[in-house]
């Protein structure tokens, strides 16, 4: 097991590295390609030439990619100075840069978005899940019958709606038109429970919809080849009662690879549910990386997309680990 | 979902006059059926799957003759018609955004722009971005699953991990940043068709591992089937193995796959134009209109209903039919 996790965190190290190299490398070269300069664009157009150098011996892009990029990772890890002789500024440990436009630090308003789009994440996952599992379950053991057909369809429905859609759908439904929700906004939740779950009520349940949707459509589909597989057929024959045959040696095994596909689906909302909160107009992490890409700000894009590679490649972790607890196999293999 | 080795997709003869069919008409039939016959057989009972099948038929229709539906019951994309609009409010004239014999599906706010005209034109974008795009992931994942199953050691180390990489890889955020770096006209083209091409090629590349994944998987398997291990043993050499024997037996599951991966892929290129990286203002596309109506949509609900009811049917369609064809062509299923 040690060997299994160890290994596990090596892949998930080397995932991070290569995802971080792979987004500095393009976006440090593509603007080379067209002709636009980072130092131009942290400076402003009409900045005279001097100026212009000295920000770029100061933010370091006069280095070889190779050290430009090594310089990121040991600002990450240790924090960095850039300097242009006497003009020094610090940033501290974890450091992704400062924001070409706005001059900011980008890991503190990182952080501060990241509460947004983890309460945006974790309550649709809830929701989605529970939805999901028990339509699924019920449609399995009803195949073939209204309510099987009709949870089928709607769920066929579900994944073929864009979120932009049936968010604004949803606005224009119960926020302007029946006035039954408020729009959509973030209150922290250590300030007011209350209002941080009526504020993302909708948003949940739009989201949670859609996922909704594609997890019955497999639960559905891996309990019918569960329940069609030799020993359930042999736990009926011994004479277990149905619940147990279903609950017990039914869900165990038809369940396991929707952890896998659960794990994925958290890991990419959890870095930016963009075009949610585009819709509902939430200022989480996506937001930001909606933002930097409209300003073409490197710092922000790059500093976005860590994190995002951060919560898949930890969500794709925790799901191995579970996986070496569900599933026997995959510990002696 | 692996077929024999005696089921060719490319099996066109159809058995007449065997001892089947000459038999006493009281005994049963037993006529053997290639995949593709039974295949189709079944599609054709398949109702839902059939009007998937139809309603795509018609939009690919529709976006082949677009110049000339928008000449009969249109105006030009980008005209603008400030007589429709109500000068104060800057919302269309009449009941449901506009909607009338002269407009279709009614006009834009403030410019008063033909939605008939832009969603015609949006079917041409989306369905062009849509199965070039799944076209592209094909061949590639194909290629890529084909030469890691059946080259195996560390190519195949190599290409799943690559895979494994893409997969677990913030895709939609990517190829946001990716297209808006990338230059607005290239090749002498305008555009809307320089943006097209992008849009294939990020959406395309993004695509492939889904289908890589099966191939190789599907190859694994076949590599050790008998018939294979025959047609070495006569003296066939890799590349008749690969194309001649293997390919035919990967027909089924690429088809489908490609099928379903068709939707996907008009969600994406939807999302795109949506966030404004897609295809660029004035070129009317299905997302960018949702886009649009993110402003107007509460005074003008019917600007925004209609893109997005647009994108659901064809989504719908697409999947309904990747669903039929999946079950058609499963040979587990009755």
């Amino acid at each position: 097991m040690l060997a299994y996790l160890i290994r596990r965190l090596i892949n998930a190290v080397v995932t991070l590295l290569v995802v971080t190299l792979v987004t500095f490398g393009v976006f440090f070269l593509v603007p080379k390609a067209t002709g636009s300069d980072p130092a131009l664009l942290y400076i402003g157009k009409q900045a005279d030439p001097i100026a212009v150098e000295g920000i770029r011996t100061k933010l370091g892009l006069n280095d070889p990619i190779i050290v430009q990029y090594w310089k990121f990772l040991k600002g990450i890890v240790a924090g960095r100075d850039y300097s242009n002789g006497p003009d020094i500024t610090h940033c501290s440990a974890p450091c992704l840069g400062y924001t070409f436009k706005t001059n900011q630090e980008v890991w503190p308003i990182l952080i501060k978005a990241l509460p947004i789009t983890i309460s945006l994440a974790i309550g649709a996952a809830v929701l989605w899940v529970l939805m999901g599992v028990l339509f699924g379950v019920i449609s399995a053991l009803r195949r073939g019958s209204i309510w099987d057909r009709g949870v089928m369809t709607v769920a066929l429905a579900g994944v073929s709606l864009p979120i932009y859609f049936t968010g604004l759908l949803a606005l224009s439904i119960f926020v302007y038109g029946l006035e039954w929700l408020p729009n959509a906004e973030y209150t922290p939740f250590f300030d007011n429970p209350i209002k941080w779950a009526t504020g993302l009520i909708l948003p949940w349940v739009t989201l949670a919809f859609l996922f909704a949707a594609t997890y019955a459509r497999l639960t559905r589909a891996n309990m019918l080849e569960t329940l069609g597989e030799d020993y359930i057929r042999t736990a009926r024959a011994k004479g277990l009662k149905e619940r147990t045959v279903i609950g017990k040696h039914g869900l165990r095994s038809g369940l396991t690879p929707l952890v896998t596909v659960f794990g994925l689906d958290v890991g990419a909302l959890l870095g930016g549910a963009i075009l949610t909160e585009a819709v509902f107009n939430l200022r989480g992490l996506g937001y930001w990386a909606l933002q930097g890409i409209r300003q073409n700000d490197l710092p922000t894009i790059l500093g976005v997309t860590l994190f995002a590679a951060f919560f898949i490649v930890i969500m794709n972790l925790i799901v191995d680990l579970l996986y070496g607890v569900i599933d026997p196999r995959v510990r002696l293999g | 979902m692996s077929l024999g080795p005696e089921t060719s997709l490319h099996d066109e003869t159809t058995p007449t006059a065997d001892a089947a069919q000459v038999r006493d008409p009281s005994e049963k039939a037993i006529a053997g059926r290639s995949l593709k016959q039974i295949a189709w057989r079944r599609l054709k009972k398949d109702r839902v799957a059939v009007g998937g099948g139809v309603i795509i038929l018609v939009l690919i229709l529709i976006a082949i003759v677009a110049p000339l539906l928008i000449k009969l019951f249109g105006h030009p994309f980008d005209e603008y018609h400030n007589d429709t609009i109500d000068p104060t409010l800057g919302l269309p004239l009449g009941k449901l955004g506009g909607i009338s014999g002269d407009y279709l599906l009614g006009v834009e706010p403030v410019n008063g722009r033909d939605i008939f005209s832009r969603i015609v034109y949006g079917a041409q974008t989306t369905l062009t971005v849509a199965f070039l795009s799944a076209f592209l992931s094909t061949v590639l994942g194909v290629l890529f699953g084909m030469t890691a199953g059946f080259v195996g050691g560390w190519v195949d180390s190599i290409i799943s991990r690559v895979m494994d990489f893409l997969l677990a890889f913030p895709q939609l955020l990517f190829s946001i940043a990716l297209v808006s770096v990338l230059p607005q006209t290239m090749f002498g083209l305008n555009a809307r068709w320089a943006r097209t091409i992008v849009l294939i090629c990020v959406i395309g590349f993004f695509g492939w591992p889904y289908i890589g994944r099966i191939v190789r998987g599907q190859t694994l398997s076949l590599r050790e089937r008998e018939f294979v291990e025959a047609s070495r043993s006569l003296g066939a050499r890799s590349p008749r193995i690969l194309f001649r024997e293997m390919l035919p037996n990967l027909a089924a599951p690429i088809l489908v796959y490609t099928t379903l991966i068709i939707p996907t892929n008009i969600l994406t290129e939807a999302a795109l134009s949506f966030l404004g990286v897609g295809i660029p203002p004035p070129y009317p596309s299905w997302g960018g209109m949702l886009s649009d109506a993110l402003q107007f949509y509460r005074y003008d609900p019917m600007f925004m209903i209609i893109p997005g009811a647009m994108i659901f049917i064809t989504v719908l369609s697409f999947n309904l039919f990747g669903d039929g064809l999946r079950d058609a062509l499963d040979p587990k299923a009755r």
